[in-house]
């Protein structure tokens, strides 16, 4: 069915791409090239034909869409494609995607994390290092020119012994799992269900798993049950030095009461990639040197880019040729 | 010899506390408490007696001494005490102290690495990363308020994957190893001696190890030998997007080629905590963002200060009773 030479499109399968109209599909042109040579794909915003009519007339013959960045799925947009089977996503959180509505139609789903999960893991354990040894407010110390005039900065703290908590031990929790255990650190979770395959010491919610770490590690997926999880009672029971780093959604973090923690020094430190109201960082963190802020880039390398390009093309591979998908979301 | 009941100084066995006026043991602290109910310190900055005839009075009876931070020990010194069989060292690099002149008398010389190695580690590590997905620049960007104004962050480059080339595979420099492979990375080393028991490909100099990395890690001592051995050769060898991290010494880079190197983009950047001339730091580095700069305090933990202290008790006791000293630094 795929093979080099361009066949009529009419021919290839058919692929929805479901995006809001400021997103585009990277421009890329090889990832662009590899997709047109195999599938057709289906853009509704690159006709001239009214998006409604367009959706309407393809829609007896799509079984599969591509969603672009954080465009929304909703149940009711879901009913205007019958026979879809599989929804291929672009991001690793999946906020955006009316999930529940999906798995009651059957409709398989697949993210980026797969693609992702190094390099965010890579992200989480380097804003750990920075907030607990102060590296970016060392480096903002020198470049301030503060090194000659103050004697010694200010002492940083040892990994090694942190008892670390991963909130959501999917493929990003394992991957700084893996790395953690190289820096001596001690590793617990917690998670929907308990995993089998895992001697971690399981916790059966985060207050719980805080009350007996040191450091937390977001790497959940944000849905109704895990909206602001993280609020007073979760920081009050990490403790004074405690110390959250957050690489999965703002909103898992009731970011109010974090701002308070941190601000009134009731918490060691925090390490963010993502926050409520991107791009709006409260302003109150930004002269807090236990806090390291990042703009949503945990993901942000090139090699992850590429790597989700080519899980994308697997996945729909994979699908059109009854072969078993690759990084699927479940309701585990 | 040693218990809780404090002796009679002239009964303890003797312990020559070497510093430079400047430098103190803190009063206040368990470990002077420690060392005094072992030992009996003689420090001939805290007699009224002149130091030099202080010293000649008591060099017959001093096998060990203990240096102080960085003060320094040369051979026309240890002329001055012909028992001396023993040094125990209080930082991890001994370029304050001449080694050949003590191992040509059979004097053993014991450092810090040891106690040090793992924190040193998690900065280098916490430093490559920084420079590498650039955590630094990023908080900056966000503490400047960039984030709402510019869209989207520079990419950041995957760690796994990079060839790391370890300068000086002893305590620190296997702890740097241990982590990195976590994240995937590969790893080569430079070394006087290839180690038999390692399996990381050996690299005879450190030119050869850079022609064959992406990252260069220093992790070595400063000798004659390795003063200034990572010079423009090398970092022309290592390629216009390489990595040097130091948590060695400064002068273990020719600075001025370094600086010219990243001022005018011949390197990917840069991760020091050291400098040839501290605490004055190349102003020129201030402004570029692939840099991260660190006030010599990769030891800065309180747990680290905490093992040298242990450190140095075990050594002082296992030499009174004949046992095997640790951290002894050798000629290999």
């Amino acid at each position: 069915m795929a093979d080099k030479e361009p066949q009529q499109p009419k021919e290839l399968p058919i692929v929805l791409v479901h995006r809001l109209p400021s997103y585009k599909i990277p421009l890329d042109p090889s990832f662009r090239d590899q997709l047109r040579s195999q599938f057709h794909m289906l853009d509704p915003h690159e006709s001239p034909e009214p998006y409604d009519s367009f959706l309407a007339r393809h829609a007896p013959f799509i079984r599969v869409l591509m969603t672009i960045g954080y465009s929304p799925i909703s149940a009711e947009f879901l009913e205007r494609l019958p026979v879809l089977e599989l929804i291929v996503a672009t991001s690793a959180g999946l906020n955006h995607i009316d999930l529940p509505a999906c798995w009651s139609r059957g409709i398989v789903v697949t993210n980026a994390s797969l693609a992702f999960a190094e390099d965010v893991a890579d992200c989480a354990v380097g804003l750990l290092i920075d907030v607990l040894r102060r590296i970016s407010a060392a480096d903002r110390f020198v470049r301030g020119r503060l090194w000659p005039v103050k004697e010694n900065y200010p002492l940083g703290f040892k990994l090694g012994d942190k008892r670390v908590g991963i909130v959501g031990l999917g493929s990003i929790g394992s991957e700084v799992a893996k790395r953690l255990l190289a820096f001596g650190c001690t590793i617990a979770y917690t998670s929907r269900n308990k995993k089998q395959s895992v001697s971690f010491p399981f916790y059966a919610n985060v207050r719980d798993l805080a009350a007996n770490s040191d450091v937390l590690v977001l790497c959940c997926a944000l849905t109704k049950e895990t909206y602001h999880m993280i609020n007073k009672d979760v920081m009050v029971a990490l403790g004074k030095d405690g110390v959250i780093i957050n690489v999965g959604r703002g909103s898992l973090i009731n970011e109010k009461e974090l701002l308070q923690c941190l601000v009134g020094g009731e918490m060691g430190g925090a390490g963010l990639d993502v926050y409520e109201i991107e791009p709006n960082v409260p302003k109150e963190l930004f002269g807090l040197d236990n806090v390291v802020l990042s703009p949503h880039c945990a993901v942000m390398t090139p090699e992850s880019f590429e790597a989700l390009d080519q899980l994308i093309v697997v996945n729909l591979k994979a699908f059109f040729s009854n072969k078993p998908l690759v990084s699927v979301v479940s309701n585990e």
